[in-house]
């Protein structure tokens, strides 16, 4: 067992290798030939998704780095995604970049290692790898929102970014070294035994702890009631591709976070987590939607949307288990990964829209911006509308497969009572996304400027906006694709 | 029989196919190709659902079309269609109403053209899916989409308070259908299978059996819409373009009507036994209190905005009596309510595209400036008040009928909506076609053209065949609301 097994992690040596001749190249050329390198960026980030997602389903869970990394299906597959959702981040975002002084090699090298960052985390096996990849994504982050050195809202976005997300990268070294306290091991299949161990035994205080400070660090990735208070304020000031790499792809790493720590690590208590995910989830979802109708500010509308989706994501992952039925975890947890790839998928095409709108000197900033967009852009507002009517769950979206998915998991464990107030929530929500289909469509422009967009950006808004509508009506292959990723990940 | 052509999936997809081509090609440059391609696809829709009818076997309750592909089979969802007797006239209503709602907007309709057709052909592909549909995750899927089409067909061609309405419209309609979906997850959970036909034969116990029935209640009575939850319908139809209301009043209605069919009533026999009273309690209410309601209202959309909810009461009337002439009766009521109403809104289109305005007290004296269209209305008109020889006058009849048998006074009660009926509509009429000519504006009209004539005149034609013969119609239900009936009188206790 004991093996280095460098095979498994050739995605991310690949990356890091890349990442750093990218540096060297744009800056012996002094960025001359960035254009290129960029093409040859995204064409690097679409084909280690491919890569990655290819080789899913493999063959068991594998380990590596003296068990402090591992590969299996789930691993794969977020990956892959995350970097297809790096990918569509820079095609798209390529036309605002150069119009906000964004488009130097800088933004590249950090875009390049915010992924990497991401996939350390989602293939950690190990306490301290977590926090590494954690810290790699948010510092990459930090520096991105502020890559405009002289917009004031950038700057105070990032200050607060990276102090509470400080804060909350101290909350989770806290809880892991109470863990390791408690059981000695950084290992999570080594927490795993020794907490099976404390179960059957008295539940040591230190190890409950523990988990509340895991869980509270958890929450200020992930973004929920009541750890979310950075989400609007970040989303807000943050230039639109960095507020774009911050809600999209990481999501899938925080939810292989979830997994990680929670699932592969502390299974056995579950009923103490799932316990403390259900009054974030339910906070969340009553915060983030009451709130959300408040903004007159699309991107504080979109950050508690967000916030909201994070909760309905958790209730999914929150009915794994059920006293000491764990028949359901399979179900639970494949309901959220599809969750979580879903809302990614959704959340590009959101912001993939607002950044291909915003030109030089221009950031559409409120939901009065989106006016009239039929008459400017049929074709964006219409790839808007199916975005919208998915993030509220009005079927045939992939929104509505996504929900539905969460509360059959919930219906299973018999919380019907959590499902109804669930499906109330969604109906709260369901006004202020149709309330910007409204703005697009009912109302006149207030500006006539033409919308420019490039023929590759125009491609994949219409492939996401295609793959909206087409995983919605077909999406068995994509859940079975999460179930079988998600079953092998519980195996092993 | 032509078992092999796949007609429901044909009759649902074709319309959705050229609704997105013509949104995909069309603009209001070539807004003429647009119209005569919209007119195209809804005249080929409406024929691929002819052999529906025509290949019918009445005398089986049995589903017939069925198609069943497998779908989400994790859940035991599957792509299952299939039509009955109970169905199948909607799935035929649903594509001929297109029709007729593509031919009012023809010169109407003058911005984003391709837009509205897309949206109308779209929507009436999914409403077809509805009724077809025998797996209820499925139906589900159908049932909710049709709220987006509905809501931009409302908030961009509507009038000036569109927005108000086409929220309201839809968050109210929403509230309904998510509890449903609740409903329908927990009798997938507790069956394995979302096939419709496995969950009548589920047993369930009496309280399951109450909260399911009120689970679809939520939705099936907002989409009906029955008092007191039918506030969404007359802001509706007061704002949708004339299409918008056809649609809204011919089919979008009967969806909330047949979830009591095909859901509530089969799968709670019990519940919807012990509830019956409650159910016949706000059918009368609707019946007469909005018969009430109708009588004073100054807009004529809303006028017949309230007409309609006091006929869908009487279809929920005809429902909860379990009696097979009431269920009969019910069920052509809503096939010739389809027509009515349909045609009362396209009546009142052709005044209002020539006068914009809705008020009755903007006209007067009709009659002598439009023989023509005073002749169509004066038919509608009646058939709306249930006038013999009229399509209205059938159904109401047999709910009538059956509700004496079951209860007298319940049917002396319900026998009202013939006076209710009679008064609002021919009081209407008075004021706005007979009389002196009222203004300038009566004075100006030009009467119906030849467009405006085939279109009003098919309609005609369809009401008065219907009202003579209405034999087609009972043909096909009778086996299948007899086979309803006995399912529904078996307790599943």
């Amino acid at each position: 067992m004991d093996q280095m097994n460098l095979s498994l992690a050739i995605p991310e040596i690949a990356l890091a290798l890349f990442a750093c001749a990218f540096l060297i190249a744009d800056s012996v050329t002094k960025g001359r030939i960035l254009p290129i390198l960029h093409n040859i960026v995204v064409l690097f980030c679409i084909g280690l998704g491919v890569y990655c997602l290819a080789q899913v389903p493999t063959t068991g869970t594998e380990l590596a780095f003296t068990n402090m990394y591992i590969a299996d299906s789930m691993a794969l597959a977020l990956k892959g995604f995350s970097a297809l959702a790096i990918a569509f981040t820079l095609i798209v975002g390529a036309n605002y970049a150069k119009d906000h002084d964004m488009f130097k090699g800088e933004l590249h090298a950090l875009v390049l290692f915010t992924l990497l960052g991401q996939m350390v985390m989602i293939s950690a096996n190990n306490l301290l790898l977590v926090y590494l990849g954690v810290e790699l994504l948010s510092l990459s982050l930090y520096a991105a929102v502020a890559m405009q050195r002289d917009n004031v809202r950038a700057t105070e976005a990032s200050m607060k970014y990276f102090v509470l997300g400080a804060l909350a990268s101290g909350f989770l070294l806290y809880g892991m070294s109470m863990i390791y306290g408690a059981t000695g091991s950084l290992n999570h299949s080594d927490i795993a035994f020794a907490a099976t161990a404390a179960v059957s035994g008295e539940k040591s205080i230190i190890f409950i702890f523990g988990i509340v400070f895991l869980v509270a660090g958890l929450a200020f990735k992930l973004g929920v009631v009541p750890f979310h208070m950075w989400v609007p304020d970040v989303y807000e000031g943050s230039p639109s591709i960095a507020t774009l790499l911050i809600s999209g792809a990481p999501k899938l790493a925080a939810f292989a976070m979830l997994m990680r720590l929670l699932v592969d690590g502390l299974f056995v208590m579950a009923f103490d987590w799932q316990n403390m995910l259900m009054v974030l989830a339910i906070a969340s979802l009553a915060i983030g939607n009451l709130t959300a109708i408040a903004q007159t500010s699309l991107k504080r509308m979109l950050a508690y949307s967000t916030i909201a989706q994070m909760g309905f994501m958790l209730l999914g992952f929150l009915s794994g288990v059920t006293g000491q039925d764990t028949g359901n975890a399979a179900q639970a947890y494949s309901s959220a990964m599809f969750y979580s790839i879903t809302y990614v998928l959704t959340t590009l095409g959101t912001f993939g829209v607002i950044m291909v709108m915003s030109r030089k000197g221009f950031e559409v900033e409120k939901i009065s911006d989106l006016k009239g967009l039929n008459k400017r852009a049929p074709w964006l507002a219409l790839i808007m509308l199916l975005l919208m009517f998915s993030l509220a769950g009005i079927p045939p979206m992939v929104g509505f497969a996504a929900k539905l998915l969460v509360l059959k998991a919930l219906l299973a464990t018999g919380q019907v009572w959590l499902a109804v107030y669930a499906v109330m929530f969604s109906l709260v929500g369901a006004f202020y996304y149709i309330r910007i289909v409204k703005t697009m469509y009912f109302e006149a422009p207030s500006d006539e400027t033409e919308i420019v967009m490039g023929n590759d950006a125009r491609a994949v808004l219409g492939v996401n906006g295609l793959a909206v509508i087409v995983l919605g009506l077909l999406p068995a292959p994509l859940m079975a694709y999460c179930m079988t990723a998600i079953q092998q990940t519980l195996a092993g | 029989m032509s078992n092999n052509i796949p007609f429901l999936s044909l009759a649902i997809w074709l319309p959705i196919a050229f609704g997105v081509l013509i949104m995909a090609l069309g603009n209001d440059k070539n807004a003429g190709m647009v119209r005569g391609a919209a007119l195209l696809a809804a005249l080929i829709s409406f024929v691929v659902t002819l052999p529906l009818y025509f290949g019918f076997d009445t005398s089986t309750a049995q589903l017939q079309f069925v198609e069943n592909l497998p779908w989400i089979e994790a859940f035991g969802a599957s792509y299952g269609l299939g039509v009955d007797g109970l169905s199948v006239w909607f799935v035929i209503l649903t594509a001929l109403i297109t029709i007729f709602v593509v031919v009012a907007a023809w010169e109407v309709i003058t911005e984003k053209v391709a837009q509205y057709m897309a949206a109308f052909l779209i929507l009436s592909g999914l409403m077809v899916g509805v009724f077809s549909a025998t797996d209820g995750l499925l139906f589900y899927v159908f049932f909710e989409a049709t709220l987006i089409p509905m809501y931009i067909i409302v908030g961009v061609w509507g009038g000036p308070n569109r927005i108000y309405a086409a929220f309201k419209f839809f968050l109210y309609t929403l509230l309904g259908s998510l509890l449903t979906l609740v409903a329908l997850i927990y009798l997938q959970s507790q069956s394995g299978t979302f096939e419709i036909a496995a969950w009548h034969k589920l047993p369930l116990g009496m309280t399951e059996q109450i909260l399911i029935f009120l689970a679809f209640l939520m939705a099936f009575a907002v989409k009906v819409p029955m008092w007191p939850v039918h506030t969404w319908l007359p802001d509706a139809h007061v704002e949708a373009p004339t299409g918008g209301s056809v649609v809204l009043a011919a089919i979008m209605l009967k969806l909330g009507a047949y979830g009591f069919l095909r859901f509530s009533m089969p799968i709670a026999p019990d519940a919807s036994h012990e509830l019956a009273g409650f159910m016949i309690t706000l059918s009368l209410i609707a019946v007469i209190y909005i018969g009430v309601v109708a009588l004073v209202q100054k807009d004529m959309k809303k006028l017949v905005a309230y007409s309609s909810i006091a006929h869908m009461g009487f279809v929920t009337l005809g429902f909860f009596m379990f009696q097979d002439l009431a269920v009969q009766g019910a069920i052509i009521q809503m096939i010739s309510h389809g027509f009515v109403s349909g045609a009362m809104f396209l009546c009142i289109g052709v005044l209002y595209d020539r006068v914009h305005s809705r008020e009755i007290s903007a006209y007067g004296g009709v009659v002598n400036t439009m023989p023509k269209f005073a002749a169509f209305f004066l038919l509608f008109a009646m058939a709306n008040a249930g006038l013999p020889a009229t399509s209205g006058f059938v159904g109401e009849f047999m709910v009538i009928l059956g509700a004496v048998k079951y209860n007298f006074w319940i049917g002396l009660l319900a026998a009202t909506t013939l006076i209710f009926g009679a008064a609002y509509s021919l009081w209407m009429y008075k004021r706005v076609v007979f009389g002196e000519v009222a203004n300038d504006n009566v004075k100006e009209l030009t009467d119906v053209n030849t467009r405006e004539f085939l279109m009003l005149g098919a309609l005609a034609v369809l009401v008065m065949a219907m009202g003579l013969y209405p034999k087609p119609f009972t043909d096909v239900l009778q086996v299948s609301v007899d086979a309803l009936l006995q399912h529904v009188a078996q307790s599943k206790l």
